[in-house]
C-alpha cells in the first residue's frame, strides 16, 4: 500500500468501516511508514479534540429563552395540514 | 476507532410517540423534543452561521418550521435527521444572506488532489490541547474550523461532532454518501494541518516535506 492508497481509506479506517484484509494492509502500511502513522494519529487526536471541546453549549439562559419563545410561537400554531378532527378537539 | 456516539440509542422506541402525539398539535410533546435536540441544533448553526444572533434565530426557525411541517415527516428516517436537514438548510440561508457571493452550497466547494496531502508531518505533545487555556483552546478551535469550506465544515460536525452516522448526514445535507466521505476526509486532514501549528511537540523537530 502507497501513502497515498493509505489517505484515501483513512476515514474509513477512522471510522472502523473498512474490511478486514484491507484494514490489515493499512496496518502493515503503519508498521512502516512513520509519517502516515503521525498523520493517522494527530487526525485523531484532530477528531477527538474537537469532539470533547464543547464549543458553542448553549447556556441556560438563553435556552430557557429560546424554549419559551418557540413553545409560544407552536401554541399559536398548529402542524399544516392536520386533520380536522384533531383540529377541532383542540 | 469506532466514532459514533450512542446517545440517541433507546431514544427512538417513544421518539415516534412523541412525533405523532406533536403532529396532532401537542405542544407538550414537540416541547420534550425541543429539550432533546436544542443543544445539537445551537451547535450545528453556530458552526455553519458563526455568529451567534443567526444561530439563535436558526434554533426558533428550524423548529417552528420542523412543528408546521411535522406532518410531512415521513417516519422513515429519525426525527433528529429530519430536524437537522431544516436546520442545516435555514444556516446556509442566513449565511448565503451575509456573504456578498451568494455561493453557499453544499455541492460548489472546489476539490483538489492537493488539500489531501499532508504538508506538514510532525508528532503533537502527547495531551496537546492542556498548553491552552479552556477559553483560549475554544477560540483557537472556532477559528481553525471556521476557516473551512461551509461544506466540509458541515459535514465534520455532524459526522465527528454530532456523531451522525454517514448514511444520516448523507440524508441531512442531501449529499451522496461518496460526496460526505470525500468531504469528511479533506475536513479531517486540513483540520490536522491547521492545529499542527499549535500542537506540534516542541520537544521534537518536524519533518517537513
Amino acid at each position: 500500500m502507497t501513502c497515498a492508497e493509505f489517505l484515501k481509506e483513512l476515514t474509513d479506517y477512522l471510522d472502523d468501516a473498512l474490511d478486514s484484509r484491507t484494514r490489515a494492509e493499512l496496518e502493515d502500511h503503519l508498521v512502516w511508514c512513520h509519517e502516515c502513522f503521525v498523520v493517522c494519529d494527530t487526525t485523531k487526536k484532530t477528531i477527538s479534540i474537537y469532539r470533547e471541546s464543547k464549543l458553542y453549549e448553549l447556556p441556560d439562559d438563553l435556552r430557557g429563552r429560546l424554549h419559551n419563545a418557540i413553545v409560544s410561537k407552536c401554541k399559536s400554531k398548529k402542524p399544516d395540514a392536520a386533520a380536522p378532527d384533531d383540529k377541532s378537539k383542540r | 476507532m469506532a466514532l459514533i456516539q450512542s446517545n440517541q440509542v433507546g431514544a427512538n422506541t417513544d421518539e415516534m410517540a412523541l412525533v405523532r402525539a406533536a403532529k396532532q398539535g401537542d405542544v407538550s410533546a414537540f416541547e420534550e423534543l425541543v429539550r432533546r435536540y436544542d443543544r445539537n441544533v445551537f451547535r450545528i448553526a453556530n458552526h455553519i452561521t458563526h455568529n451567534a444572533e443567526d444561530a439563535e434565530d436558526v434554533v426558533q426557525e428550524a423548529f417552528l418550521k420542523a412543528y408546521q411541517n411535522l406532518n410531512r415527516f415521513q417516519e422513515q428516517s429519525k426525527f433528529y435527521t429530519w430536524l437537522v436537514r431544516i436546520a442545516v438548510n435555514e444556516a446556509l440561508m442566513k449565511l448565503r444572506r451575509r456573504r456578498s457571493d451568494k455561493t453557499v452550497s453544499m455541492d460548489q466547494d472546489i476539490e483538489t488532489e492537493e488539500d489531501t496531502i499532508p504538508r506538514e508531518i510532525a508528532d503533537w505533545a502527547p495531551n496537546p490541547e492542556q498548553q491552552f487555556k479552556q477559553e483560549e483552546l475554544k477560540q483557537l478551535l472556532q477559528k481553525t474550523i471556521q476557516g473551512l469550506p461551509p461544506s466540509f465544515r458541515a459535514v465534520f460536525v455532524l459526522r465527528d461532532v454530532e456523531g451522525l452516522s454517514t448514511e444520516e448526514t448523507a440524508e441531512a445535507l442531501d449529499l451522496s454518501i461518496p460526496a460526505v466521505k470525500s468531504r469528511l476526509l479533506r475536513a479531517r486532514l486540513q483540520l490536522r494541518e491547521r492545529l499542527n501549528k499549535y500542537f506540534k511537540n516542541p520537544q521534537k523537530d518536524g519533518n517537513n516535506r
